[in-house]
């Protein structure tokens, strides 16, 4: 059995100054991480807030776009889709959702790299199988 | 009197569809129903709690509403559904600090007449919720969050949808006696594992009921509940706990009560296999699972055994769960279960759940609740109750 991913309109997300680095790097078709100055480690979703230490010495850096599928699920109905959490393979895990993919036969573990998906706002990033 | 509060008042609203009734009106008459268990009256509350499922300014308008005048202390501590196990440990403290003598705990609301759709639709956070940006782009609901916990359960320790299906089987073994709950019926693995995929591997029967009701708990200190003619349940341990994502190390297969579960058993000086009853948030039957485990009543990993073969059904498991049928069963009033996990508690230590159900020698309980989510963003509250 398979059935393929539904191809859904993304809502578009919020935008704030806090979060714009994120959505411009997706704009230019780039995965942005925040980087912790105090202590090197890598943090998603990217803040301008260190989530280890809490202080304001924090960067953005790019991730390469590849990870591999840490959980999955799928909204079943008549439009199904499949929401996730993939790791990137710099060590983040985020939500997302894989598309273009056969729901039915879905694992973690599965490798997989980013795509940008257009929404009424900023694009998206989700993620193909690779 | 050697527990250092007691809860006195525990009462369930009976309704569970509530059209012709205002979610404020549904608070008042819990609190009434609750001190009329106590044998107490309204100008007797002197400490008021509640969270984000009262109308208004945190609880200023219920505090209105319900004409409560000698209030001193008050707590709007929110928390989603676990609010009002948190609470009882905030009464419990605050009666110890002197700070209010009978403490009054409400919670209700009407999903169901006002048609949510709780699990499955998807719904915005709020304008200026930082994480929203990064959700609701994917169209998350309840249900596949918590259906992600389920699949890493699966995915690392290799339980199946046929032990997941054993938590609600021994809900509805539970809610046949009761007579208010929405699916009295006793169900099979089966049925469970053969009902509607709603979220991979979550079935419709794994999710719970949408309802409308509510509850009110009444907390005093000893000198108070020693002179009321009710059974003496004292609240001997209590913890609360909140996890997140991490910053991006998300671990989805513990939740918080891995943290409020150990509080409450080291303030009350018991061990897990001390507990004879637990009444467990079951928002879903994967929320059981790992609840049951980080409480430690089995290993990490082994929940899903733990609870197979009826090792949850009062009578003939090893760890009599949610005997009012709970939110897989029973109801969820306001999409909340920490409420009726803690009634349901109260019940069993005092020997008057329904005598089908009622376990033997239940002098020693406990009830976990978990608000947000499983997995995620959310915080446990854990309660220790003593009969003595």
């Amino acid at each position: 059995m398979a059935t393929m991913a539904f191809d859904r309109q993304p809502a578009a997300p919020q935008e704030s100054p806090d979060n714009k680095v994120y959505f411009d790097g997706c704009r230019a078709g780039k995965l942005i991480l925040g980087k912790c100055n105090d202590t090197g480690k890598l943090f998603h979703y990217p803040r301008h807030v260190s989530p280890f230490t809490l202080s304001n010495n924090v960067e953005f850096v790019e991730a390469k776009g590849t990870g591999t599928i840490y959980s999955w699920s799928v909204a079943r109905g008549k439009e199904p889709f499949c929401v996730a959490y993939v790791q990137l393979d710099e060590g983040p895990i985020m939500l997302t959702n894989i598309i273009e993919c056969d729901l039915d036969s879905l694992k973690c573990g599965q490798k997989v790299k980013v795509k940008f998906k257009d929404t009424e706002g900023a694009p998206v990033p989700m993620f193909v199988l690779a | 009197m050697k527990n250092p509060a007691y809860i006195v008042g525990a009462f369930e609203h009976p309704t569970r569809k509530a059209e012709d009734k205002s979610t404020a009106q549904l608070h008042a008459e819990v609190a009434f129903g609750a001190l009329q268990d106590a044998g107490l009256s309204s100008s007797d509350i002197d400490g008021y709690f509640c969270a984000g499922d009262a109308p208004g300014m945190g609880g200023l308008s219920m505090i209105d509403y319900m004409g409560l005048t000698k209030l001193r202390h008050y707590d709007t501590t929110e928390s989603g559904g676990s609010s009002y196990v948190i609470h009882v440990g905030h009464a419990v403290e605050a009666i110890m600090q002197g700070k209010c003598n009978v403490a009054l705990i409400t919670l209700a609301g009407r999903p169901r007449a006002e048609g949510m759709q709780t699990g499955t639709a998807v719904r915005s956070a709020g304008v200026g919720v930082p994480d929203e940006s990064f959700e609701l782009p994917y169209g998350r609901t309840i249900a596949t969050m918590h259906a992600m916990v389920a699949t890493r359960h699966m995915h690392e320790f290799g339980t199946t949808s046929e032990q997941l299906a054993w938590v609600k089987v021994a809900a509805s073994h539970h809610a046949q006696h009761n007579k208010h709950a929405m699916l009295p019926k006793v169900v099979t693995v089966e049925d469970v594992v053969n009902s509607p995929m709603v979220a991979d591997p979550l079935h419709r029967l794994d999710c719970c009921v949408i309802s409308d009701g509510g509850g009110a708990l009444i907390v005093a200190r000893p000198e108070i509940a020693k002179s009321l003619n009710r059974p003496k349940v004292g609240v001997k341990g209590w913890g609360e706990a909140y996890k997140h994502q991490n910053a991006g190390g998300i671990d989805l297969t513990y939740s918080a009560a891995a943290m409020s579960g150990p509080m409450a058993f080291e303030k009350a000086g018991v061990k897990p296999s001390d507990i004879k009853y637990a009444s467990i948030y079951d928002s879903f039957t994967i929320s059981v699972v790992v609840q049951i485990e980080d409480l430690g009543f089995c290993a990490k990993g082994e929940g899903g055994k733990f609870v197979a073969d009826g090792n949850l059904i009062s009578g003939t498991g090893k760890l009599p769960f949610n005997t009012d049928g709970g939110g897989l069963c029973n109801n969820h009033p306001s999409n909340r279960g920490g409420m009726t996990k803690v009634i349901e508690a109260v019940r069993q230590a005092r020997g008057e759940a329904h005598p089908a159900v009622q376990v033997p020698d239940s002098s020693l309980v406990l009830a976990n609740g978990k608000g947000g989510n499983l997995g995620t963003r959310h915080g446990c509250g854990t309660v220790i109750l003593e009969r003595e």
